[in-house]
């Protein structure tokens, strides 16, 4: 497949790839740091996944293997304009298997099946600042991040303990992030943030409106966070998947009338399809 | 099953041929022309071109034109587009004394050198709905033309400044930085301030402005001059090594004159805010200035309590292409997160439940 010869291969051209690498390879080697990058504008707006396709856009090769998924699903309309829009400026080969994939840019969403080393996930970001909400000054946010000055973040999980008898945060669980960045791990339900700890996988993530890219190495420690008597728990909907009886993984609820008929089904599509798969191999 | 899970690819392709019927309306009229919303919707290619942050009238009336009239979209259009453009170096800096006015007034003196000229303004036109133009067909009489004046119009400001009153600015010999390419850390210095305003929205910047009005870190403002004209644009090629005239464009510069009671260092005197734009936008340029001179507090050794004396707050949400982003995102679907917070509200639910 070849590209739009209207654009360089995959749009940004080479200088800008070339400053976003220097910026990722900053990021790998401070994990958790976020580090500043000339965003530039995208063909798509602020908050459709600018900082995501940026760094995929950096990354890719002619010979990579994209899969772009959103809330978990390929075919979500975001994940598909953004898979049509890397088809067109870069020409490359793109899947819906995970397995299959090289390169796999997410948005709210870490893929039930495991990730290897030849795999990179890159996510996209909303707000890169886990401590945004606790203090919106980004000057102020640095100082905290250079002097490991968490206590901020402590106090309000403590607070919630306090206030609803376990901590009241449900996606965009902040962690650790190799013993020493407090990170956000963008909107992904805390459910998937056990999978990001020793990931197999390169994780890069990208956040194009408010400039900043960040990074976990492969097999980095990524700890959510949590007290000894209140340990962190993973939340997902206690239901069975109506497609492929996985009681197992993060399910999406369905509303199926307005008299309260409703079914839960892997958020997660192409592991469901797997599973539906073997389920009627076995049948 | 109701699990709609393919058909996003068709369902957008639809959408956007859709988009493309309203686009153009009922066909029985005729189509309008880029050519005619650049020679008749000027203010609203200028305010893209600001806002858009690229000066091409062709361009971003092409762009009002594709947006339907959307300006904050057609400003979206004309950045997309200008990210992708090579950049060959920085012109040397605008000479707005130098500028071929067509409007110039100043509100602190009756009159002054040059002279005050209203040029083409709404300003004491009676706002009534001009039903003539409804009835398309007429051309208007043709304003009456007497020689340019050729006298000298020298800046409010600068006179002020000779007399000492006026604080000048302190000239800045390093390169100023440039927002598009390395992102904005804080405190930014003023020229990184100003590229921002500069390309800021207009009606976020009329309300900051406005709040300094009202109280919210006044600096009481007189308007010193308003100027609007074509100015040369200069660049020095470096093979060349002298400057070249890349041709002339439209901008408007406002220079607001505030009160200063004097500092520990510096005597009372008055202080300027600035505010310059593309093409003919005068409400942005002076609102800018109010701004600009909002943001000046710290270093004046004022106290900046107000909305807009706040940098990161003012530099953090002045621009619509992010604003108008980040808002929208949220009619992308988020019903991953919205499922985790499901199961957090019913988990609660039932702990106040078995609380009881």
């Amino acid at each position: 497949m070849s590209h739009d010869p209207g654009y360089n291969f995959a749009y940004l051209d080479e200088s800008t790839k070339r400053m976003i690498r220097r910026a990722i390879l900053k990021a790998v080697a401070i994990p958790g740091h976020q580090v500043p990058f000339g965003s530039r504008e995208m063909p798509l707006p602020y908050g459709w996944g600018t900082g995501g396709i940026q760094v995929t856009a950096a990354i890719l090769g002619p010979t990579d293997v994209l899969k772009v998924i959103d809330q978990g699903s390929d075919d979500t309309t975001n994940a598909v304009s953004i898979r049509a829009f890397f088809r067109r400026v870069a020409g490359v080969a793109t899947t819906e298997r995970t397995a299959e994939a090289s390169i796999i840019q997410t948005r709210h969403r870490i893929p039930e099946r495991a990730l290897r080393e030849d795999q990179i996930l890159v996510y996209q970001v909303p707000i890169p600042e886990p401590l945004g909400r606790l203090e919106p000054r980004i000057a102020e946010t640095r100082r905290m991040h250079a002097m490991a000055d968490y206590g901020l973040m402590h106090v309000k999980l403590y607070e919630d303990i306090a206030r609803h008898g376990h901590i009241a945060t449900s996606y965009s669980y902040p962690v650790m992030v190799n013993g020493r960045y407090l990170m956000s791990p963008s909107p992904i339900p805390a459910f998937d943030n056990p999978k990001m700890d020793q990931m197999p996988a390169l994780q890069l993530f990208g956040a194009g409106r408010e400039k900043r890219i960040y990074a976990v190495p492969p097999y980095t420690s990524v700890k959510s966070l949590d007290f000894d008597d209140h340990p962190f728990r993973p939340i997902r909907a206690p239901q069975t998947c109506e497609l492929c009886g996985s009681r197992d993984t993060y399910l999406d609820e369905v509303l199926t009338d307005d008299v309260g008929g409703r079914i839960f089904v892997c958020s997660d599509t192409d592991f469901c399809t797997e599973r539906q798969a073997v389920r009627e191999a076995a049948e | 099953m109701y699990v709609a899970t393919k058909g996003g690819e068709r369902a957008i392709g639809a959408a956007h041929a859709w988009l493309a019927e309203v686009r153009r309306g009922n066909p029985d009229l005729p189509e309008l022309t880029a050519a005619q919303v650049e020679a008749q919707l000027g203010l609203a290619v200028d305010r893209v071109m600001a806002e858009g942050s690229c000066h091409d009238r062709g361009l971003a009336a092409l762009a009002v034109k594709q947006a339907r009239g959307d300006l904050i979209e057609a400003a979206f259009l004309l950045r997309a587009y200008r990210t992708t453009l090579p950049r060959f170096g920085a012109s040397t800096p605008l000479d707005t004394n130098a500028m071929a006015l067509q409007r110039r007034i100043s509100a602190t003196y009756k009159d002054l050198p040059g002279g005050q000229v209203l040029g083409p303004t709404f300003d004491y036109t009676h706002r009534l709905l001009d039903f003539c133009l409804a009835a398309a067909g007429g051309s208007p009489g043709g304003a009456p033309e007497a020689e340019a004046s050729t006298a000298p119009s020298p800046r409010v400001t600068e006179m002020l400044a000779r007399e000492g009153l006026m604080q000048r600015e302190a000239p800045v010999e390093a390169e100023p930085g440039d927002l598009t390419r390395e992102p904005l850390s804080f405190p930014a210095d003023r020229p990184l301030r100003l590229q921002a305003l500069a390309r800021g929205d207009e009606g976020f910047l009329l309300s900051l402005g406005y709040s300094t009005q009202r109280g919210y870190g006044g600096n009481h403002p007189f308007v010193g001059e308003i100027r609007m004209g074509e100015v040369a644009v200069g660049f020095t090629p470096p093979e060349l090594g002298f400057e070249i005239d890349l041709g002339d464009i439209t901008v408007t510069e406002c220079q607001m004159v505030n009160q200063f009671k004097g500092s520990r260092t510096e005597p009372p005197q008055f202080t300027r805010g600035y505010g310059l734009v593309f093409g003919h936008g005068e409400r942005k340029a002076m609102s800018m200035a109010l701004v600009d001179r909002a943001l000046r507090a710290e270093e004046l050794g004022e106290a900046a309590t107000a909305p807009a004396q706040q940098q990161e707050f003012v530099l953090s949400h002045c621009d619509n292409v992010e604003a108008t982003g980040f808002v929208e995102h949220l009619k992308l679907p988020h019903y991953v997160d919205f499922q985790s917070e499901l199961e957090n509200v019913r988990t609660m639910r039932a702990s106040v439940e078995a609380g009881r």
